[in-house]
């Protein structure tokens, strides 16, 4: 890949001087070791991924490793019709888009109420936020399916959008970002008569484009690949989504190497392709609110 | 609406009518999110702590047990193996990764070429998918044929482990992978650290004659205590959860060398439907949560003061 990118090259910003030039160009040498060697480890499983998927299944396996392909783009093709990756790609899509959706609405609504204006009570509702991030969701799982069960929302669609669309973590992250455009703008509009909606409308939210993109990628991420909640709410293999339904796969299809590493970059390929495109604003997401959601 | 704001124009309004106005508002954009999060977190995060003492199953009602459910964790010899590989988990998993990272994020921090195209390629496997992740490193581990141990082998190592299939190799595996897939996240998260330390600081420091490791030790050091802070908190609560990664690449075996107690709370809430018992291993994990990040918090606190 880009690992030619890592070549050992004279930095000519450097000024030549005798002694200490040597010294530093022996530690970029060490460098540029370092990272190629991070690199490869760091890709290597992705790698290997790809190039089991395009082998026949008997070549997966073998010693010694072959490192060229068979090229069988057929995988591609009979993993469609050997399972329902559809269906689970169609659940994946609309509950991402769902809950995407929602989270940045509510979200960003929630976090003006929380940034911009001062009442009664704001700063304890803003601590019951707090403290929850601190509980880990696998302690509260259990009571949660029963309230879930209860309201009659397990076995649907909507238990997962109930479980991910009013997370603490959108509201974070655009309190955040709001606290960071300067008081005196949604001042100005206030005076000029501007309504809170209308500030929050028509000023916050166009200039927080920036942080909804961060929020709307890492919360399509992480619905695309969450595997617990569908593994404790979704029952019925028509609601599968694309994780639960490539881990079924595995298990009913567990000597079909090739195969699973089909399906397994299937599973990855969308989510490289918004990573590659919102790069920026998946590390910008990350560094302003330091967690993931 | 333009009726209020021709009154509030012609007179200001008594202060007690413009607070209640404010919460009003306040609440109206706060709600929507809020409610939304009460219901469906809040609760039963608060009904967790009840639902604790209770010998709750999908057959019954809960019935108040009292103690019953502590006696029997105390006795429970599958708690305290999920307990203990937990904490192996996390005292390995933490400490590896925090190193790793923070070389990673020093690398990163210098001028070499390919450093943006490595903080992409670093970061990648936190965003994967952890079925696909546990797939193709379960193949890797392969004992026999894997790549992995073909690589051992050629290095000339003449046993190499069973990896996934060992019971002394298991948790190891699945520190490996929790390592590869954390590291980028929290490289990230050093490497914005590392960009507040202010550039004079170390020209003043080269100035004075310090070397590069003093500079490292002096300068770096103190200037990430914050970000380090933060991440040790996060990185150990992320491994005292640590679930998903189990479920998909081992479920808890060979054995029982790699339940955790995430995956024993699961076992017993959503296979074997004890709720009630289930309720009483989660208020462990969350008072175990809830004492490190105050045990840290104090010794952060201190080493500043």
């Amino acid at each position: 890949m880009s690992l030619t990118d890592t070549r050992v090259t004279p930095d000519l910003r450097t000024p030549a001087a005798a002694g200490p030039g040597r010294r530093i160009s022996f530690w970029r040498v060490l460098g540029y070791i370092a990272l190629t060697v991070a690199a490869i480890g760091v890709l290597a499983p992705f790698f290997w991924m790809v190039l089991s998927s395009l082998k026949t299944n008997n070549n997966v396996f073998t010693v010694p490793i072959r490192w060229v392909p068979d090229w069988q783009f057929g995988n591609y093709v009979d993993i469609w019709t050997k399972s329902d990756m559809l269906t689970w790609v169609k659940n994946t899509l609309i509950l991402s888009v769902v809950i995407t959706f929602l989270q940045v609405l509510t979200g960003s609504f929630a976090a003006y109420g929380f940034s911009r204006l001062r009442w009664p009570g704001r700063d304890v509702l803003f601590l019951a936020y707090l403290a929850t991030i601190a509980v880990p969701w696998q302690a509260y799982m259990i009571p949660q399916f029963i309230l879930f069960s209860k309201l009659n929302l397990s076995n649907t669609l909507w238990a997962m959008v109930a479980l991910q669309a009013f997370g603490a973590f959108g509201v974070f992250l655009m309190k955040q970002f709001y606290e960071t455009v300067p008081e005196e703008l949604s001042e100005a509009a206030r005076l000029d008569g501007l309504s809170e909606y209308g500030i929050w409308r028509r000023i916050m939210l166009p200039l927080s484009i920036p942080a909804i993109a961060s929020l709307t990628l890492l919360t399509f991420v992480n619905v695309w690949n969450d595997y617990l909640g569908p593994l404790i709410y979704l029952r019925d293999p028509d609601l599968w989504t694309i994780q639960i339904g490539l881990k079924t796969f595995i298990g009913q299809y567990n000597a079909q190497y090739a195969l699973i590493m089909t399906g397994s970059v299937l599973s990855v390929l969308p989510i490289a392709i918004v990573f590659a495109l919102g790069q920026k604003y998946f590390v910008q997401g990350i560094a302003t609110t330091g967690i993931k959601g | 609406m333009a009726l209020t704001k021709e009154l509030r124009a012609a007179r200001p309004p008594r202060p007690g009518a413009l607070r209640r106005r404010n919460t009003l508002i306040g609440l109206s954009f706060v709600l929507p999110n809020f409610i939304g999060f009460a219901v469906l977190t809040l609760v039963p995060v608060l009904a967790l702590f009840y639902l604790s003492f209770t010998d709750w199953n999908v057959f019954g009602r809960a019935n108040w047990t009292g103690t019953a459910n502590l006696e029997r964790l105390l006795n429970d010899s599958s708690f305290w193996t999920a307990l203990r590989n937990t904490l192996y988990y996390t005292g390995v998993h933490v400490p590896v990764t925090m190193a790793l990272s923070l070389a990673l994020a020093l690398l990163l921090n210098t001028r070499l070429r390919g450093v943006r195209f490595f903080r992409t390629a670093a970061f990648f496997p936190y965003v994967t998918s952890i079925v696909a992740v546990a797939a193709v490193w379960n193949m890797m581990f392969s004992p026999d044929s894997g790549p992995i141990n073909q690589l051992l082998a050629a290095a000339g190592i003449a046993d190499p482990p069973g990896w996934t299939t060992s019971t002394d190799w298991s948790m190891p595996s699945v520190i490996i992978v929790g390592v590869w897939r954390d590291l980028g996240f929290y490289m990230l998260l050093f490497l914005a650290g590392l960009q507040t330390i202010p550039r004079e600081l170390y020209e003043a420091a080269t100035i004075d004659g310090a070397g590069a490791w003093q500079r490292f030790r002096h300068v770096t050091l103190p200037g990430l205590r914050p970000t380090t802070f933060f991440i040790s908190v996060i990185c150990t609560i992320g491994s005292l959860k640590v679930f998903d990664l189990i479920l998909v690449m081992t479920q808890g075996g060979p054995g029982q060398s790699t339940l955790v107690l995430s995956q024993y709370i699961y076992q017993k809430g959503f296979v074997q439907n004890q709720f009630g018992y289930a309720s009483s291993i989660s208020v462990v994990l969350f008072l175990i949560c809830v004492s490190v990040t105050l045990v840290q918090f104090l010794v952060n606190r201190r080493r500043n003061a």
